[in-house]
Protein backbone atom coordinates (compact mmCIF):
# COMPACT_ATOMS: atom_id res chain seq x y z
CA UNK A 1 0.00 0.00 0.00
CA UNK A 2 2.82 2.02 0.84
CA UNK A 3 4.17 3.41 -2.39
CA UNK A 4 6.60 6.84 -3.31
CA UNK A 5 6.08 9.15 -5.86
CA UNK A 6 8.73 8.73 -8.24
CA UNK A 7 8.33 12.11 -10.26
CA UNK A 8 6.39 15.83 -8.76
CA UNK A 9 4.14 15.30 -11.86
CA UNK A 10 3.81 17.47 -14.86
CA UNK A 11 -0.17 18.63 -13.71
CA UNK A 12 1.05 19.73 -10.15
CA UNK A 13 3.70 21.94 -11.41
CA UNK A 14 1.29 23.58 -13.33
CA UNK A 15 -0.95 23.99 -10.78
CA UNK A 16 1.62 25.33 -8.79
CA UNK A 17 2.26 27.86 -11.18
CA UNK A 18 -1.35 28.99 -11.90
CA UNK A 19 -1.90 29.35 -8.19
CA UNK A 20 1.46 31.58 -8.07
CA UNK A 21 -0.17 34.05 -10.83
CA UNK A 22 -3.00 34.17 -9.07
CA UNK A 23 -1.38 34.99 -5.77
CA UNK A 24 0.70 37.62 -7.82
CA UNK A 25 -2.16 39.09 -9.01
CA UNK A 26 -3.70 39.33 -5.91
CA UNK A 27 -0.69 40.59 -4.15
CA UNK A 28 -0.55 43.63 -7.12
CA UNK A 29 -4.31 44.14 -6.93
CA UNK A 30 -3.86 44.65 -3.27
CA UNK A 31 -0.54 46.92 -3.64
CA UNK A 32 -2.70 49.12 -6.03
CA UNK A 33 -5.55 49.62 -3.42
CA UNK A 34 -3.24 50.41 -0.82
CA UNK A 35 -1.81 53.03 -3.12
CA UNK A 36 -5.09 54.47 -4.94
CA UNK A 37 -7.63 53.82 -2.26
CA UNK A 38 -5.86 53.54 1.06
CA UNK A 39 -3.38 56.35 -0.48
CA UNK A 40 -1.17 54.83 2.21
CA UNK A 41 -2.86 55.52 5.50
CA UNK A 42 -4.12 52.58 7.58
CA UNK A 43 -7.43 50.86 5.84
CA UNK A 44 -9.47 48.28 7.81
CA UNK A 45 -10.30 46.32 4.59
CA UNK A 46 -7.64 46.86 2.80
CA UNK A 47 -4.89 46.08 5.37
CA UNK A 48 -6.82 42.75 6.49
CA UNK A 49 -6.65 41.92 2.80
CA UNK A 50 -3.05 42.17 2.81
CA UNK A 51 -2.41 40.21 5.73
CA UNK A 52 -4.76 37.93 4.12
CA UNK A 53 -3.11 37.45 0.60
CA UNK A 54 0.60 36.75 2.82
CA UNK A 55 -1.24 34.54 5.19
CA UNK A 56 -2.04 32.62 1.51
CA UNK A 57 1.53 32.69 0.15
CA UNK A 58 2.89 30.86 3.44
CA UNK A 59 -0.03 28.25 2.97
CA UNK A 60 0.07 27.47 -0.51
CA UNK A 61 4.59 27.60 0.36
CA UNK A 62 3.89 25.02 3.03
CA UNK A 63 1.65 22.83 0.92
CA UNK A 64 3.90 23.27 -1.92
CA UNK A 65 6.50 22.06 -0.09
CA UNK A 66 4.33 19.20 1.09
CA UNK A 67 3.44 18.38 -2.52
CA UNK A 68 6.91 17.81 -3.37
CA UNK A 69 8.25 15.89 -0.47
CA UNK A 70 5.14 13.21 -1.54
CA UNK A 71 3.06 11.11 0.67
CA UNK A 72 4.66 10.98 4.30
CA UNK A 73 4.78 14.84 4.07
CA UNK A 74 1.40 15.15 3.29
CA UNK A 75 0.11 12.58 5.74
CA UNK A 76 2.46 14.83 8.40
CA UNK A 77 0.84 18.15 7.24
CA UNK A 78 -2.66 17.34 7.93
CA UNK A 79 -1.86 16.00 11.26
CA UNK A 80 -0.18 18.89 12.43
CA UNK A 81 -3.23 20.72 11.07
CA UNK A 82 -5.76 18.65 12.97
CA UNK A 83 -3.49 19.09 16.03
CA UNK A 84 -3.81 22.90 15.81
CA UNK A 85 -7.71 23.37 14.77
CA UNK A 86 -8.59 20.21 17.74
CA UNK A 87 -6.59 22.80 20.26
CA UNK A 88 -8.88 25.38 18.61
CA UNK A 89 -11.95 23.58 19.22
CA UNK A 90 -11.43 21.90 22.45
CA UNK A 91 -10.53 25.73 23.65
CA UNK A 92 -14.00 26.86 23.45
CA UNK A 93 -15.23 23.44 24.63
CA UNK A 94 -16.89 23.61 27.90
CA UNK A 95 -15.19 20.96 29.78
CA UNK A 96 -14.02 20.49 33.14
CA UNK A 97 -11.40 18.88 35.31
CA UNK A 98 -12.75 15.32 35.15
CA UNK A 99 -12.46 15.34 31.41
CA UNK A 100 -8.84 15.88 31.65
CA UNK A 101 -7.75 12.52 30.93
CA UNK A 102 -10.61 12.21 27.82
CA UNK A 103 -9.11 15.27 26.40
CA UNK A 104 -5.70 13.35 26.89
CA UNK A 105 -7.13 10.40 24.90
CA UNK A 106 -7.68 12.22 21.95
CA UNK A 107 -5.00 14.23 21.37
CA UNK A 108 -2.42 11.43 22.25
CA UNK A 109 -4.56 8.43 20.98
CA UNK A 110 -7.37 9.20 18.56
CA UNK A 111 -5.38 11.89 16.81
CA UNK A 112 -2.15 9.70 16.05
CA UNK A 113 -4.09 6.79 15.51
CA UNK A 114 -6.21 7.89 13.19
CA UNK A 115 -3.73 9.11 11.19
CA UNK A 116 -1.76 5.74 11.38
CA UNK A 117 -4.59 4.36 9.71
CA UNK A 118 -4.21 6.92 6.86
CA UNK A 119 -0.57 5.86 6.44
CA UNK A 120 -0.98 2.17 6.44
CA UNK A 121 -4.37 2.36 4.55
CA UNK A 122 -6.96 0.52 6.87
CA UNK A 123 -9.84 1.83 5.68
CA UNK A 124 -12.47 -0.02 8.09
CA UNK A 125 -11.24 0.89 11.02
CA UNK A 126 -10.12 4.49 9.53
CA UNK A 127 -14.10 4.85 9.14
CA UNK A 128 -14.81 4.00 12.55
CA UNK A 129 -12.23 4.60 14.82
CA UNK A 130 -13.79 7.98 16.03
CA UNK A 131 -17.55 7.60 15.51
CA UNK A 132 -17.58 4.17 17.07
CA UNK A 133 -14.19 4.09 19.56
CA UNK A 134 -13.87 7.75 20.24
CA UNK A 135 -17.76 7.65 20.72
CA UNK A 136 -17.74 4.63 23.45
CA UNK A 137 -14.35 5.78 25.12
CA UNK A 138 -14.02 9.44 25.28
CA UNK A 139 -17.24 9.65 28.01
CA UNK A 140 -15.86 6.24 29.81
CA UNK A 141 -13.00 8.35 30.64
CA UNK A 142 -14.89 11.72 31.48
CA UNK A 143 -17.29 9.31 33.77
CA UNK A 144 -14.94 7.69 35.68
CA UNK A 145 -13.81 11.36 37.26
CA UNK A 146 -17.21 11.42 38.98
CA UNK A 147 -17.90 14.34 38.10
CA UNK A 148 -21.21 14.94 36.83
CA UNK A 149 -21.83 18.78 36.22
CA UNK A 150 -22.96 19.42 32.37
CA UNK A 151 -22.13 16.03 32.00
CA UNK A 152 -23.84 15.48 28.23
CA UNK A 153 -22.61 18.50 27.20
CA UNK A 154 -18.94 18.05 28.19
CA UNK A 155 -19.02 14.95 26.57
CA UNK A 156 -21.32 15.98 23.29
CA UNK A 157 -18.69 19.06 22.88
CA UNK A 158 -15.24 16.43 23.07
CA UNK A 159 -17.25 14.21 20.60
CA UNK A 160 -17.68 17.43 18.38
CA UNK A 161 -14.38 18.47 18.51
CA UNK A 162 -12.18 14.78 17.51
CA UNK A 163 -15.40 14.50 14.90
CA UNK A 164 -14.77 17.63 13.36
CA UNK A 165 -10.77 17.81 13.62
CA UNK A 166 -9.80 14.98 13.39
CA UNK A 167 -11.86 12.58 11.97
CA UNK A 168 -13.27 14.52 8.87
CA UNK A 169 -10.17 17.20 8.60
CA UNK A 170 -8.23 13.04 8.12
CA UNK A 171 -10.22 12.41 4.86
CA UNK A 172 -8.30 14.77 2.93
CA UNK A 173 -5.00 12.96 3.11
CA UNK A 174 -7.17 9.52 3.08
CA UNK A 175 -7.75 10.38 -0.25
CA UNK A 176 -3.97 8.94 -1.21
CA UNK A 177 -5.11 5.67 -0.12
CA UNK A 178 -8.05 5.42 -2.89
CA UNK A 179 -7.44 2.71 -5.60
CA UNK A 180 -8.35 4.19 -8.88
CA UNK A 181 -7.60 2.15 -11.99
CA UNK A 182 -6.24 4.17 -14.30
CA UNK A 183 -5.09 7.00 -11.49
CA UNK A 184 -2.49 5.33 -9.51
CA UNK A 185 0.46 7.26 -8.56
CA UNK A 186 -1.87 10.31 -9.29
CA UNK A 187 -3.91 10.84 -5.98
CA UNK A 188 -2.03 13.95 -4.69
CA UNK A 189 -4.39 15.81 -7.63
CA UNK A 190 -7.10 14.88 -5.80
CA UNK A 191 -5.63 16.73 -3.11
CA UNK A 192 -5.01 19.68 -5.37
CA UNK A 193 -8.73 20.04 -6.54
CA UNK A 194 -10.34 19.64 -3.08
CA UNK A 195 -8.44 22.65 -1.94
CA UNK A 196 -8.19 24.63 -5.08
CA UNK A 197 -12.02 24.17 -5.31
CA UNK A 198 -13.37 24.44 -1.37
CA UNK A 199 -10.51 27.51 -0.34
CA UNK A 200 -11.12 28.80 -4.48
CA UNK A 201 -15.03 29.15 -3.33
CA UNK A 202 -13.98 30.78 -0.39
CA UNK A 203 -12.12 33.19 -1.79
CA UNK A 204 -14.04 34.31 -4.57
CA UNK A 205 -16.87 34.22 -2.30
CA UNK A 206 -14.96 36.92 -0.40
CA UNK A 207 -14.44 38.66 -3.45
CA UNK A 208 -18.02 38.73 -4.90
CA UNK A 209 -19.11 39.94 -1.94
CA UNK A 210 -16.92 42.69 -1.75
CA UNK A 211 -17.42 43.74 -4.84
CA UNK A 212 -21.75 43.41 -5.44
CA UNK A 213 -22.65 41.98 -1.73
CA UNK A 214 -25.92 43.71 -0.68
CA UNK A 215 -28.44 41.33 0.46
CA UNK A 216 -27.46 39.61 4.00
CA UNK A 217 -27.73 36.09 3.50
CA UNK A 218 -27.37 34.58 7.01
CA UNK A 219 -26.99 38.30 9.19
CA UNK A 220 -27.44 36.33 12.46
CA UNK A 221 -24.59 33.44 11.84
CA UNK A 222 -22.14 35.39 9.47
CA UNK A 223 -22.38 39.24 9.11
CA UNK A 224 -20.12 39.38 6.41
CA UNK A 225 -21.53 36.91 3.89
CA UNK A 226 -24.34 37.95 1.62
CA UNK A 227 -26.40 36.47 -1.15
CA UNK A 228 -24.71 37.53 -4.18
CA UNK A 229 -21.05 36.35 -2.63
CA UNK A 230 -22.75 32.88 -2.42
CA UNK A 231 -23.92 32.58 -5.73
CA UNK A 232 -21.33 34.36 -7.45
CA UNK A 233 -18.76 32.37 -5.17
CA UNK A 234 -19.99 28.61 -5.52
CA UNK A 235 -21.03 29.46 -9.40
CA UNK A 236 -17.39 30.63 -10.21
CA UNK A 237 -16.16 27.44 -8.30
CA UNK A 238 -18.21 25.10 -10.04
CA UNK A 239 -16.97 26.55 -13.27
CA UNK A 240 -13.52 26.21 -11.77
CA UNK A 241 -13.55 22.65 -10.69
CA UNK A 242 -15.11 22.29 -14.37
CA UNK A 243 -11.90 23.58 -16.09
CA UNK A 244 -10.01 21.22 -13.50
CA UNK A 245 -11.05 17.83 -15.29
CA UNK A 246 -8.25 16.78 -16.75
CA UNK A 247 -6.31 16.76 -13.40
CA UNK A 248 -9.19 14.40 -11.90
CA UNK A 249 -10.14 10.76 -12.70
CA UNK A 250 -13.49 12.25 -13.15
CA UNK A 251 -13.54 12.52 -17.20
CA UNK A 252 -16.01 14.90 -18.24
CA UNK A 253 -16.18 18.37 -17.34
CA UNK A 254 -19.15 18.64 -16.72
CA UNK A 255 -18.47 15.67 -13.56
CA UNK A 256 -15.93 17.61 -12.33
CA UNK A 257 -18.27 20.81 -12.24
CA UNK A 258 -20.91 18.65 -10.61
CA UNK A 259 -18.51 17.47 -7.58
CA UNK A 260 -16.98 21.19 -7.55
CA UNK A 261 -20.36 22.45 -6.93
CA UNK A 262 -21.69 19.82 -3.72
CA UNK A 263 -17.65 20.37 -2.28
CA UNK A 264 -18.33 24.44 -2.92
CA UNK A 265 -22.21 24.24 -0.82
CA UNK A 266 -20.85 22.13 1.51
CA UNK A 267 -17.94 24.27 2.47
CA UNK A 268 -20.57 27.49 2.13
CA UNK A 269 -22.57 25.63 4.96
CA UNK A 270 -20.17 24.18 6.80
CA UNK A 271 -19.19 27.67 7.35
CA UNK A 272 -22.44 28.47 8.66
CA UNK A 273 -22.20 25.77 11.40
CA UNK A 274 -18.55 26.47 12.33
CA UNK A 275 -20.18 30.09 12.56
CA UNK A 276 -23.24 29.34 14.60
CA UNK A 277 -20.65 27.64 17.16
CA UNK A 278 -18.45 30.55 17.24
CA UNK A 279 -21.63 32.97 18.07
CA UNK A 280 -23.13 30.49 20.65
CA UNK A 281 -19.69 30.30 22.74
CA UNK A 282 -19.09 34.49 21.98
CA UNK A 283 -16.16 34.33 19.96
CA UNK A 284 -15.26 36.15 16.77
CA UNK A 285 -12.48 33.68 15.26
CA UNK A 286 -11.33 30.48 16.40
CA UNK A 287 -7.41 31.68 17.16
CA UNK A 288 -5.11 33.63 16.07
CA UNK A 289 -2.72 31.52 14.42
CA UNK A 290 -2.63 32.78 10.23
CA UNK A 291 -2.94 36.35 9.90
CA UNK A 292 -5.87 37.99 8.69
CA UNK A 293 -8.37 34.41 8.85
CA UNK A 294 -8.29 34.24 12.29
CA UNK A 295 -7.41 30.32 13.64
CA UNK A 296 -6.64 27.35 11.56
CA UNK A 297 -10.13 26.47 11.88
CA UNK A 298 -10.87 29.74 10.47
CA UNK A 299 -9.05 28.57 7.42
CA UNK A 300 -10.21 24.68 7.65
CA UNK A 301 -14.29 25.10 8.50
CA UNK A 302 -15.21 24.42 4.80
CA UNK A 303 -12.42 21.40 3.78
CA UNK A 304 -13.75 19.65 7.09
CA UNK A 305 -17.55 19.85 5.66
CA UNK A 306 -16.73 19.23 2.09
CA UNK A 307 -13.65 16.43 2.47
CA UNK A 308 -15.29 13.50 3.59
CA UNK A 309 -18.27 14.20 0.70
CA UNK A 310 -15.69 14.51 -1.48
CA UNK A 311 -13.80 11.43 -0.75
CA UNK A 312 -17.19 9.44 -0.40
CA UNK A 313 -18.40 10.29 -3.61
CA UNK A 314 -14.91 9.66 -5.30
CA UNK A 315 -14.81 5.98 -3.24
CA UNK A 316 -18.10 5.14 -4.64
CA UNK A 317 -18.29 6.09 -8.25
CA UNK A 318 -14.72 5.81 -9.24
CA UNK A 319 -12.88 2.65 -6.96
CA UNK A 320 -14.02 -0.69 -7.90
CA UNK B 1 25.68 29.92 30.28
CA UNK B 2 24.56 28.29 26.92
CA UNK B 3 22.77 25.17 28.58
CA UNK B 4 20.73 26.96 30.17
CA UNK B 5 19.90 29.20 27.09
CA UNK B 6 19.16 26.18 25.09
CA UNK B 7 16.97 24.46 28.02
CA UNK B 8 15.20 28.23 28.33
CA UNK B 9 14.39 27.97 24.48
CA UNK B 10 13.23 24.23 24.55
CA UNK B 11 11.00 25.15 27.67
CA UNK B 12 9.31 27.91 25.60
CA UNK B 13 8.54 25.76 22.34
CA UNK B 14 6.90 23.46 24.28
CA UNK B 15 4.79 25.86 25.87
CA UNK B 16 3.99 28.16 22.43
CA UNK B 17 3.51 24.43 21.35
CA UNK B 18 0.69 23.20 24.05
CA UNK B 19 -0.60 26.98 24.90
CA UNK B 20 -0.23 28.96 21.53
CA UNK B 21 0.67 31.66 24.42
CA UNK B 22 -0.74 34.80 22.75
CA UNK B 23 0.66 37.82 24.80
CA UNK B 24 -2.26 40.86 25.19
CA UNK B 25 -0.94 44.08 26.04
CA UNK B 26 -3.71 45.91 26.49
CA UNK B 27 -2.69 48.18 29.10
CA UNK B 28 1.18 49.14 28.61
CA UNK B 29 3.93 48.16 26.05
CA UNK B 30 6.54 45.73 26.64
CA UNK B 31 9.08 48.31 27.14
CA UNK B 32 12.60 48.33 28.92
CA UNK B 33 11.00 49.73 32.16
CA UNK B 34 11.42 48.44 35.30
CA UNK B 35 7.98 46.52 36.50
CA UNK B 36 6.49 43.99 38.85
CA UNK B 37 4.64 41.95 36.86
CA UNK B 38 1.88 40.58 39.36
CA UNK B 39 -0.49 37.45 38.26
CA UNK B 40 -2.67 34.97 38.91
CA UNK B 41 -1.20 31.43 39.83
CA UNK B 42 -3.12 28.52 38.73
CA UNK B 43 -0.14 26.29 37.77
CA UNK B 44 3.54 26.02 37.81
CA UNK B 45 3.54 27.04 34.44
CA UNK B 46 2.37 30.07 34.80
CA UNK B 47 5.70 32.64 35.08
CA UNK B 48 6.95 30.27 31.69
CA UNK B 49 3.85 31.71 29.81
CA UNK B 50 5.09 35.45 31.38
CA UNK B 51 8.73 35.60 30.45
CA UNK B 52 8.07 33.55 27.19
CA UNK B 53 5.40 36.51 26.23
CA UNK B 54 8.35 39.37 27.00
CA UNK B 55 11.07 40.38 24.37
CA UNK B 56 14.03 38.13 24.87
CA UNK B 57 15.95 41.17 25.74
CA UNK B 58 13.42 41.57 28.44
CA UNK B 59 13.40 38.17 29.53
CA UNK B 60 16.93 38.29 30.87
CA UNK B 61 16.03 41.57 33.04
CA UNK B 62 12.84 39.62 34.38
CA UNK B 63 13.37 37.61 37.31
CA UNK B 64 9.99 35.26 38.61
CA UNK B 65 9.65 35.35 42.26
CA UNK B 66 9.54 31.55 43.37
CA UNK B 67 8.58 29.11 46.38
CA UNK B 68 12.28 27.93 47.71
CA UNK B 69 10.45 24.73 49.50
CA UNK B 70 9.15 23.97 45.85
CA UNK B 71 12.46 24.95 43.46
CA UNK B 72 15.14 23.53 46.08
CA UNK B 73 13.49 20.04 46.01
CA UNK B 74 15.61 18.19 43.65
CA UNK B 75 18.65 19.33 41.68
CA UNK B 76 16.16 19.43 38.39
CA UNK B 77 14.46 21.81 39.86
CA UNK B 78 17.22 23.92 41.30
CA UNK B 79 18.51 24.46 37.90
CA UNK B 80 15.32 25.12 36.44
CA UNK B 81 14.53 27.50 38.68
CA UNK B 82 18.09 29.06 39.05
CA UNK B 83 20.29 28.44 36.37
CA UNK B 84 17.29 28.91 33.74
CA UNK B 85 15.00 30.98 34.96
CA UNK B 86 17.08 32.72 37.19
CA UNK B 87 14.31 32.96 39.46
CA UNK B 88 14.46 34.94 43.10
CA UNK B 89 13.45 32.33 45.62
CA UNK B 90 11.86 33.18 48.79
CA UNK B 91 11.21 31.40 52.15
CA UNK B 92 7.45 31.15 52.21
CA UNK B 93 7.14 29.07 55.42
CA UNK B 94 7.18 32.59 57.31
CA UNK B 95 10.01 31.74 59.43
CA UNK B 96 12.23 34.59 57.57
CA UNK B 97 11.97 37.57 60.22
CA UNK B 98 11.04 40.91 58.67
CA UNK B 99 14.43 42.77 57.66
CA UNK B 100 16.60 39.64 58.39
CA UNK B 101 18.50 38.06 55.36
CA UNK B 102 15.23 35.53 54.37
CA UNK B 103 12.87 38.32 54.39
CA UNK B 104 11.36 37.81 51.38
CA UNK B 105 9.92 41.50 51.15
CA UNK B 106 13.89 42.38 51.89
CA UNK B 107 15.11 39.93 49.08
CA UNK B 108 12.70 41.50 46.71
CA UNK B 109 13.72 44.85 47.42
CA UNK B 110 17.33 43.93 46.82
CA UNK B 111 16.32 42.78 43.72
CA UNK B 112 14.57 45.63 42.30
CA UNK B 113 17.30 47.76 43.78
CA UNK B 114 20.05 45.92 41.23
CA UNK B 115 17.70 46.64 38.42
CA UNK B 116 15.45 43.72 38.29
CA UNK B 117 11.98 43.23 36.80
CA UNK B 118 10.11 40.99 39.25
CA UNK B 119 7.10 38.05 38.12
CA UNK B 120 5.06 38.10 41.56
CA UNK B 121 1.85 35.70 42.40
CA UNK B 122 0.40 37.91 45.05
CA UNK B 123 -2.19 34.76 45.99
CA UNK B 124 1.21 32.98 47.44
CA UNK B 125 0.10 29.85 46.68
CA UNK B 126 -1.57 28.18 43.36
CA UNK B 127 -5.32 28.62 43.37
CA UNK B 128 -6.97 24.89 43.19
CA UNK B 129 -10.45 26.80 44.20
CA UNK B 130 -13.15 27.87 42.05
CA UNK B 131 -13.15 31.14 43.28
CA UNK B 132 -11.15 33.49 40.69
CA UNK B 133 -8.64 34.91 42.91
CA UNK B 134 -7.27 33.77 46.54
CA UNK B 135 -6.75 36.80 48.89
CA UNK B 136 -3.75 38.77 48.02
CA UNK B 137 -0.49 38.60 50.79
CA UNK B 138 0.45 41.93 51.70
CA UNK B 139 4.32 41.67 50.20
CA UNK B 140 3.39 43.11 47.23
CA UNK B 141 1.91 46.15 49.02
CA UNK B 142 5.67 46.39 51.42
CA UNK B 143 7.59 45.87 48.05
CA UNK B 144 5.48 48.94 46.82
CA UNK B 145 6.11 51.03 49.80
CA UNK B 146 9.69 50.47 49.15
CA UNK B 147 10.33 50.85 45.66
CA UNK B 148 7.85 54.11 44.95
CA UNK B 149 8.65 54.26 41.29
CA UNK B 150 8.64 50.94 40.17
CA UNK B 151 5.39 50.03 37.60
CA UNK B 152 3.01 46.82 38.77
CA UNK B 153 1.56 45.65 36.17
CA UNK B 154 -1.39 43.09 36.35
CA UNK B 155 -1.59 40.08 34.05
CA UNK B 156 -3.88 37.46 33.38
CA UNK B 157 -2.92 33.96 32.60
CA UNK B 158 -6.00 32.49 31.28
CA UNK B 159 -6.77 29.10 30.53
CA UNK B 160 -3.21 27.56 31.93
CA UNK B 161 -5.32 25.76 34.80
CA UNK B 162 -7.57 23.33 32.29
CA UNK B 163 -3.86 22.51 30.56
CA UNK B 164 -2.70 20.71 33.56
CA UNK B 165 -4.92 19.99 36.40
CA UNK B 166 -3.37 19.54 39.99
CA UNK B 167 -2.64 15.94 40.20
CA UNK B 168 -2.53 15.14 36.31
CA UNK B 169 0.87 14.52 34.63
CA UNK B 170 0.26 15.28 30.88
CA UNK B 171 -0.49 18.37 29.56
CA UNK B 172 -3.19 19.06 27.29
CA UNK B 173 -2.67 21.47 24.89
CA UNK B 174 -5.48 24.22 24.99
CA UNK B 175 -4.95 27.71 23.99
CA UNK B 176 -3.84 30.43 26.81
CA UNK B 177 -3.95 34.20 26.62
CA UNK B 178 -1.72 36.37 29.05
CA UNK B 179 -3.28 40.04 29.07
CA UNK B 180 -1.05 42.87 30.56
CA UNK B 181 -2.88 45.59 32.16
CA UNK B 182 -2.66 49.20 32.76
CA UNK B 183 0.75 49.69 35.21
CA UNK B 184 -0.10 50.80 39.23
CA UNK B 185 1.69 52.85 41.16
CA UNK B 186 1.48 53.35 45.16
CA UNK B 187 -0.44 56.69 46.20
CA UNK B 188 1.61 58.80 48.65
CA UNK B 189 -1.40 58.41 51.40
CA UNK B 190 -2.56 54.93 49.99
CA UNK B 191 -3.23 52.42 52.77
CA UNK B 192 -2.44 48.63 52.85
CA UNK B 193 -5.87 47.85 51.89
CA UNK B 194 -7.02 50.05 49.74
CA UNK B 195 -3.40 49.07 47.54
CA UNK B 196 -4.15 45.28 47.35
CA UNK B 197 -7.73 45.89 47.07
CA UNK B 198 -6.84 48.43 43.72
CA UNK B 199 -4.15 45.67 42.72
CA UNK B 200 -7.27 42.87 43.09
CA UNK B 201 -9.28 44.96 41.00
CA UNK B 202 -7.29 45.85 38.09
CA UNK B 203 -6.15 41.70 37.81
CA UNK B 204 -9.75 40.85 37.41
CA UNK B 205 -10.69 43.62 35.18
CA UNK B 206 -8.51 41.34 32.49
CA UNK B 207 -10.38 38.57 33.02
CA UNK B 208 -12.77 37.35 30.63
CA UNK B 209 -16.52 37.16 31.41
CA UNK B 210 -17.60 34.38 33.59
CA UNK B 211 -19.89 32.05 31.34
Amino acid sequence: MMHSYPAVLRETWLLFAAVFGVLVLASAVTALLRWRVAGGRPHAVIDNLGARVSAWWWMIGVLGVAFVLGRTAIIVLFYLLSFFALREFVTITTTRRGDHRAIVAAFFVFLPLQYVLVYIGWYGLFSILIPVYAFLILPILSALSEETTRFLERCAGVQWAVMVCVFCVSHVPALLTLPIPGFEDRNLLLIAFLVIVVQGSDVLQYVWGKLCGRRKIAPLLSPSKTVEGFVGGVASATALGASLWWITPYGSPWKAGLIALVIALMGFLGGLVMSAIKRDRGIKDWGHMIQGHGGMLDRLDSVVFAAPVFFHITRYWWVP
Amino acid sequence: MWFSKLVARAIILFARLLTGMQARWNGCLPAAVQRVYFANHSSHGDFVLIWGCLPPDLRRLTRPVAGADYWNRSAVRRFIGRDVFNALLIDRSGGGHEGGATDPVALMKAAVLRGDSLILFPEGTRNTTDARLLPFKSGIYHLARVCGNVEFVPVWIDNLNRVMPKGEVVPVPLLCTVTFGKPLTLGAEEAKDDFLARCRAGLLALAPALE
